[in-house]
């Protein structure tokens, strides 16, 4: 291969080996070395209307920041990404990238091109400058604006809503309920994606902004929505998707069946992989099945996996691999997991059955003992766009499991919102919002998960800004009247 | 945020009645609510309930060690902070005006009682209780409520104290006077629970239980704490922790809180308490 020849291609990133890394939670994806993030950055055609800032959900100026990697400028190139985004290190982990910044990338439409790793280039910068810069991080506050502003859940869209509120002066307090601060990137995404030092730091970046985080505040039970008023000039709600949503088929009590959130709450937040030095146990078979296939039913499965290998409780010296196995209704083309993610899944020997459907748990004493499922085929296409998974009368197939994990999809967390019955909900459960992410009642801002439902990270990052963005309008216009 | 334990007691073989200063929750906790404790960032997340309130500055829990994270909380002495409380949680129990109510209260149960009959009577309620525990030595609270309640019956497994037998027993002796009710709750082990539901149900009494199973957020998150309430899937800690018990599936409960028993031996027997320095431990003062 020429050079030239060498430049249609991207630059992989290093990844640990599969066989290996599947006994441990550390981080699988290695990165970039500079040589190689500087030669992927040139491979950019830095392009005048560029399409790749159009795909991302916060605009961030790509062609800006990859310029300053060619020109080896990694302090001004991190500085260009946090002007759009105060969570780079995070986002460049776990967007979406090819349906996104890469998945516009004019690279795309050029024959036997791939698009640049926009992700790993922005992974690459944040990662450079958190080593680097690490206590001399300078604080850039633009004046002070005597306002402030309560955030609720301190999930992507609360970080970076309250982000951009304190640099452009406000009084931020975030209260989060959980004892540890980053709602689902602490919660739901497994440290071998994201490492939770990784994000520890990104908050405490935020937290240098003046931001003050108030954990074990339960919004509506430690502290009411109308107390939070009477405090604050305006609030933003961005409690996410907090609900698990399950089958409900017979036998779902069975002892060995979890609901994803269940799951992967024990492995993350209360650090159960790492049990018994954490009080916190898991449970897992060593025959599993995941029923879903998004992210979050990869994460599950390939917890699952590692689980199996890192507890042992009497025989440390024996290797006994877990069998996961993945059931989704439809097809391979339809999973909403990102291709990275099923890829490595599917190298770490998880298997995948398609056009299965759990219908029914069967249990002995109390324990799971197997799942029967009925065989799925595709029909027409629903409001989705996706092909309806229709059953196939009467084709059944038994496996026997001990573990069963649904990763089906979460539902709006009804605490908050039923303490406080004046925020109008629409006909899906969640909060109706205005064009500018106003609530039904004035002074109340939502965004994320709890206004779309079950989203994307850079999603509900985008919210949060674009929410911040309204309660500034809301509050100068406001003081405006006062006077 | 500092959650530091401002008064300890042991008031049992392995139970502790602590005050752990909270004011954002002493001025928001109603009767039947209850918090999640960790005792330090490794410990689970304990849900206990809220017994008692003070001054709106601390709020009063008494629990009973049962595993790692219990036990690394009696570990620790007036003066100490624990790493985390949150709450309120749960719904508040339902407290009626003006009505006949029985109360039943077994082993550490008897804890999550008091602020119940507490509100009862502040909301003019005539309140029957009933306590039980296996002896004398494990009877809590007995003068405090006695003092609040209108007519207490105490009894016990072994008859040390009160009279012999189970709580039940108490019940059928109130119906077999002819006393009626018009609400009950039971709380303590979920055994007794159940068969004091299965009491009241034979009454057409509503009774409200308070169900403990394995949790972990507290609130809303993880669905791991669901129970079958009228053949429908609750979550205990947002949609009770008090169901009427003549409804719940006890032992789809029971079988749901074994799940980690083999897991919570396991931690025992490892020895992680190390790094608590044992002196500042206080246990068996009262």
């Amino acid at each position: 291969m020429n050079a030239h020849e060498r430049k249609k291609l991207r630059i992989p990133t290093h990844e640990r080996d599969s066989q290996r890394r599947k006994e441990d939670f550390f981080e699988v994806n290695l990165g970039y070395e500079e040589a190689e993030a500087v030669n992927e950055a040139e491979r950019c055609l830095q392009c005048t209307n560029p399409l790749c800032v159009k795909g991302c959900p916060v605009n961030i100026d790509i062609p800006g920041f990859i310029k300053k990697i060619t020109e080896k400028d990694y302090k001004t190139s991190g500085d260009i990404l946090k002007q759009y985004n105060y969570l780079p290190a995070i986002c460049g982990r776990v967007c979406p990238q090819e349906t996104q910044c890469e998945g516009a990338c004019i690279m795309n439409k050029m024959k036997g091109f791939q698009p640049i790793s926009i992700g790993k280039l922005e992974r690459y910068v944040a990662d450079w400058n958190r080593d680097k810069t690490n206590s001399k991080k300078e604080v850039k506050i633009t004046g002070t604006v005597h306002k402030k502003v309560a955030i609720v859940g301190s999930g992507p869209a609360g970080l970076t809503a309250a982000a951009y509120l304190a640099e452009r002066g406000f009084e931020v307090t975030i209260f989060e309920a959980l004892h540890l601060s980053g709602g689902v990137l602490v919660y739901g995404i497994p440290e071998f994606r994201l490492p939770k030092d990784v994000l520890k730091r990104e908050i405490s970046d935020i937290e240098k902004l003046g931001v003050q985080i108030k954990n074990d505040y339960i919004v509506g039970r430690t502290i009411t929505i109308g107390e939070l008023r009477d405090e604050f000039d305006a609030i933003f709600i961005g409690i996410g998707a907090g609900t698990p949503r399950m089958m409900g088929i017979e036998g779902s009590e069975l002892i060995g069946i979890y609901s994803s959130s269940e799951f992967l709450t024990r492995i993350n937040l209360m650090k159960s992989y790492d049990f018994p030095r954490h009080d916190t146990p898991v449970r897992v078979g060593k025959n599993v099945i995941v029923v879903g296939g998004g992210n979050v039913a990869m994460d599950s499965a390939r917890s699952a996996l590692r689980i199996g290998q890192t507890i042992q409780f009497s025989d440390h010296d024996t290797y006994h691999p877990n069998h996961v196995k993945v059931v989704y209704r439809r097809t391979e083309s339809e999973i909403p997991a990102r291709i990275e993610e099923y890829h490595h899944a599917v190298e770490e020997g998880i298997e995948f059955h398609w056009l299965k459907n759990p219908v029914e748990y069967i249990g002995e004493n109390g324990q799971l003992k197997a799942v029967k499922v009925q065989h799925m085929k595709l029909g027409e296409p629903d409001n989705s766009g996706r092909k309806r998974p229709v059953p196939i009368d009467g084709k059944f197939e038994v496996f026997d499991v001990d573990t069963v994990i649904e990763a089906i999809g979460q539902t709006p967390n009804k605490l908050l919102l039923e303490s406080f019955p004046q925020l109008k909900l629409n006909r899906w459960g969640t909060l109706e919002v205005d064009q500018n992410l106003m609530t039904s009642v004035e002074g109340i801002f939502a965004g994320g998960d709890i206004v779309t439902g079950a989203a994307t990270v850079i999603e509900a990052m985008g919210a949060g800004k674009q929410a911040a963005k309204s309660i500034i309008g809301y509050l100068s216009e406001n003081l405006h009247h006062q006077k | 945020m500092s959650y530091t334990i401002l008064k300890k007691a042991q008031v049992a073989p392995n139970e502790y009645d602590i005050w752990i200063k909270a004011p954002q929750i002493a001025t928001h906790a109603k009767a039947g609510q209850f918090v999640i404790v960790m005792a330090d960032e490794n410990s689970e997340r304990i849900p206990l309930t809220i017994a008692d309130t003070d001054e709106k500055e601390a709020i009063r829990v008494i629990y009973q060690v049962v595993g790692t994270s219990t036990e690394k909380l009696a570990r620790l002495a007036e003066g100490d902070a624990i790493s985390n409380c949150a709450g309120p949680l749960g719904k508040p129990s339902e407290i009626p005006r003006g009505k006949q109510t029985l109360v039943i209260g077994g082993g550490v149960g008897i804890a999550a009682i008091l602020t119940i009959i507490k509100t009862l009577k502040e909301k003019g309620n005539h309140v029957t209780t009933i306590l039980g525990s296996r002896d004398s030595e494990h009877l809590i609270l007995e003068d405090e409520i006695r003092q609040i309640a209108d007519e207490t019956l105490v009894y016990t497994d072994d008859g040390s104290t009160g009279k012999k037998g189970m709580v039940t027993d108490g019940m059928k002796a109130l119906f077999e006077t002819g006393k009626q009710f018009d609400a009950a709750w039971a709380v303590g082990p979920t055994i007794m629970m159940k068969f004091c539901s299965l009491v009241a149900k034979e009454q057409d009494l509503l009774i409200w239980t308070s169900l403990n199973p394995i949790m972990i957020d507290g609130t809303g998150m993880c669905g791991g704490c669901r129970v079958k309430v009228k053949d429908t899937i609750k979550y205990a800690c947002v949609d009770g922790p008090e169901f009427d018990g003549r409804y719940v599936d006890w032992d789809i409960l029971m079988n749901r809180q074994k799940q980690y028993l083999k897991e919570e031996s396991e931690s025992k027997h490892v020895c992680k308490l190390g790094g608590i320095n044992p002196s500042q431990s206080k246990e068996g003062e009262s």
